[in-house]
């Protein structure tokens, strides 16, 4: 057979059933047998959309993404996604076509040294020059991409190794020395953390995205009602832990709740599961959690002690961390040892309390939080949330009550505009029983919104809903806030007069969507509604908020997290202080 | 700030040294040598690094290089239990009358003449970084001309290996069963 054939085989025997892609010259050998593969080859309309779509399918079903694309600018522009899957350790295998392999280091058409770029932004990377390299180069690709930390993994295999002949052997072994990811927790570490637990006196539980790579939701739950600690859930780790659940004091960070950022600033014990002390989590490093030891548990041994130092480092997956952690809890219980949280849970459920989430109503226009907030209550904790980053992707993270794992993905780490409808169309794909809203700005929108005509010609019914301020929000939200309200290049519809430029609806039209507006709070319970019901075709709603809204609460960048502010100008105040 | 030296070992395949001296410009890490060069096994490469950190960012540089794929294994060299070396080959002037003296001072260092022409000597000498340091002081009134210096390299003392045990392979897991968290 060729290597185009055996690049196919290679792939159905790691268990791929879906491709994100776009063919051309480099690795066009490669499209040829995928006509006669039982993988089903998505063909989108821009290589970032394959990437962010490979994504949002892996998020959404925790197997590996896959995405294909051809040498130089279909390589380069993968990289988006590729970086972006490094940061939130997506499970990610991308391969690329290369130029023949007596052409590279030549600038030929199309070349691009993709292996050279990506290595900061991969797990790992492979330059396949002989045919015969195919089948244990996808094998370790599949393995490195879904094991350990998941990430990214890219695969440039040159033009010649397609069109060669080789023969298809799937090896029964990896040749990876210097790979051996430890997953068991060390026994001592997890005896030297029941025990800080155990004396702790105010303890929370720091649960990050790890949790939901490492599906160890069930556990975490366990965890928390043996011990009866708080839990608080990053970004990425939204849906980790039942919003509804009393324990639950939200979402950490600069714009985290005001229970979950006091729980943490306040404690005397971080219990660390998966998470990475990220500079938006810990606001200033150097006056974050001034009283609080660390216990920090993460598969990856780099992220222990990188920001914050650990007094108890755990190496590990978090599933088994979690649930060693019970049994040497539930050993010391039947020993009559328990924790004493009392005055801590009482003082923290007092702050949950006096700060929940909320928003001012404006006087006039529609509030995107109202919008968010009932799409999350007409769609239900069963659907699937993407969103893109900004505003939009906070008041989703803030108001949208999730109960699941792997129902909420957005672009964490890297932060990148145009994640959404992507990552909502191989969500859908990767879970075609699922209710998937993508919830976008109208600035990320206008980044990646070809790929609805991926979505209508391949039978993908998302639901996109717009959170179309006009503004680069977030942005302007720092203009008003940092810059004097002098707004620099934020505003979306400047010079265009009465006509908004695109019309939203129209476009969803053009691509064959279903195009919805809503201009006012009476009209959006039945504009959602109205979407829910169309399940055959894709469906944009265009939402029409009003442009001063801010997300809050905001913790400044730099700043402390002791500075939180609960509104503008508004400081809480905490009674126990002296707790 | 203080030196240290690493010697790791890594998988000999094109672009390891480019991931190598790519993460170190990525996370901020300096390197102050590198050397690299193959060792008794034939699929194995060694380079001794030496780095120029506190105690703590270097836990940091060695977490971050044992996560790359193609790092089996990294050991900290300690100073006292282990030996190192650097090469240097030196262009001295030597006239007439100073060549006695270039030749005196080859002599005290144990160093050696490699070639010579009319008005200079090419040196070669090996130690350690204080003692090229002083032999290049005391060559230095002769009047340097071109000086070319290795990257240490270094081993530990004693009978023990550090690249035993380093190549097991690992079997193929199944392709991941379908996770739908509902």
């Amino acid at each position: 057979m060729t290597g185009a054939q055996s690049l196919v085989t290679s792939l159905e025997a790691a268990g791929v059933e879906t491709v994100f892609g776009i063919p051309g010259g480099a690795i066009l050998p490669a499209y040829d047998p995928l006509m006669d593969s039982s993988i089903r080859h998505i063909l989108v309309r821009h290589e970032q959309g394959a990437g962010h779509a490979a994504q949002g399918y892996a998020a959404a079903t925790g197997r590996v993404g896959v995405c294909m694309a051809t040498s130089g600018p279909g390589a380069t522009n993968l990289v988006t996604p590729i970086a972006d899957a490094y940061m939130d350790s997506v499970p990610l295998v991308a391969v690329t076509g290369q130029v023949g392999a007596n052409l590279i280091g030549t600038d030929a058409f199309q070349e691009a040294d993709i292996r050279g770029i990506t290595m900061p932004i991969t797990k790992h990377n492979f330059l396949v020059t002989d045919p015969a390299d195919i089948p244990r180069t996808v094998a370790e690709a599949f393995h490195l991409a879904s094991t350990g930390r998941p990430g990214p993994v890219l695969v440039d295999v040159a033009k010649s190794a397609l069109t060669a002949d080789t023969r298809f052997v799937w090896p029964t072994e990896l040749q990876l020395p210097g790979y051996r990811p430890v997953t068991k927790p060390h026994a001592k570490q997890i005896r030297e953390a029941a025990r800080l637990i155990l004396e702790s006196r105010k303890p929370v539980l720091y649960v990050g995205g790890g949790v939901i790579r490492a599906r160890a939701s069930a556990e975490l739950r366990v965890l928390a009602e043996l011990t009866g600690i708080p839990v608080v859930t990053t970004l990425m780790a939204r849906g980790a832990f039942p919003d509804s659940h009393v324990q639950h004091l939200g979402m950490p960070g600069m714009h985290g709740t005001v229970a979950a950022v006091a729980g943490l600033q306040k404690s005397d014990l971080i219990i660390s599961l998966g998470a990475r002390f990220d500079d938006r989590v810990t606001g200033n490093l150097d006056s974050f959690a001034p009283g609080a030891k660390v216990i920090h548990a993460d598969i990856d041994p780099a992220e222990i002690g990188k920001n914050r130092h650990a007094d108890v480092p755990i190496v590990g997956d978090c599933r088994e961390v979690i649930s060693d952690l019970i049994v040497a809890l539930r050993a010391e219980a039947e020993a009559g040892r328990t924790g004493d949280y009392e005055g801590w849970i009482s003082f923290i459920q007092g702050v949950k309390a006096s700060y929940p989430l909320g928003y001012d109503t404006p006087a006039e226009g529609l509030a995107p939080q109202y919008v968010i907030q009932r799409l999350g209550a007409i769609s239900g904790p069963e659907t699937v949330f993407t969103s893109g980053v900004g505003q939009h992707q906070m008041w989703a993270a803030q108001f949208i009550g999730y109960e699941h794992p792997n129902t909420w993905l957005n672009s964490g780490g890297l932060g990148t505009m145009g994640y959404s409808v992507p990552a909502a169309m191989g969500a859908k794909v990767g879970r075609p029983e699922a209710t998937v809203w993508s919830i976008d700005g109208d600035g990320c929108f206008q980044m990646t919104n070809q790929e609805l005509a991926t979505c209508a010609i391949e039978g993908i019914p998302i639901k996109v809903a717009i959170m179309n301020n006009e503004s680069l929000g977030m942005v302007r939200q720092w203009q008003t806030l940092f810059y004097n309200e002098r707004y620099s290049n934020t505003n979306l519809q400047r010079h265009a007069g009465p006509v908004r430029i695109p019309d939203f609806v129209k476009l969803a039209d053009a691509y064959g969507c279903v195009g919805l507006s809503c201009d006012g709070p009476d009209e959006v319970d039945a504009t959602i509604e109205k979407a829910m019901e169309i399940d055959d075709v894709p469906v944009v709603v265009d939402f029409r908020v009003h442009r001063d809204a801010m997300v809050w609460p905001m913790v400044a960048a730099g700043s402390s997290n002791d500075e939180i502010k609960y509104a503008r100008d508004l400081a809480p105040e905490f009674e126990q202080d002296d707790l | 700030m203080s030196k240290h030296t690493l010697s790791v070992l890594v998988e000999d395949k094109p672009g390891v040294l480019a991931r190598i001296a790519g993460l170190f410009s990525r996370r901020g890490f300096n390197i102050e040598s590198l050397a690299v060069g193959p060792t008794e096994h034939s699929e194995i490469s060694r380079m001794t690094i030496v780095v120029n950190v506190e105690q703590f960012p270097l836990e940091q540089v060695t977490k971050q290089l044992n996560k790359l794929v193609e790092v089996i294994k990294i050991v900290e060299l300690d100073p006292t239990a282990s030996v190192d070396r650097e090469l240097v080959l030196v262009k001295v002037s030597a006239t007439a009358e100073t060549r006695g003296q270039v030749l005196d001072t080859v002599q005290l260092f144990r160093a050696k003449v490699i070639d010579v022409a009319p008005d200079a000597v090419t040196i070669q000498i090996t130690g350690n970084a204080g003692k090229i340091a002083d032999f290049l002081r005391v060559l230095e009134p002769f009047g340097i001309r071109e000086l070319v210096q290795s990257g240490i390299v270094a081993i530990g003392r004693g009978s023990r290996s550090i690249s035993e045990r380093s190549l097991r392979p690992v079997a193929v897991p199944a392709p991941p069963a379908a996770n739908a968290a509902g």
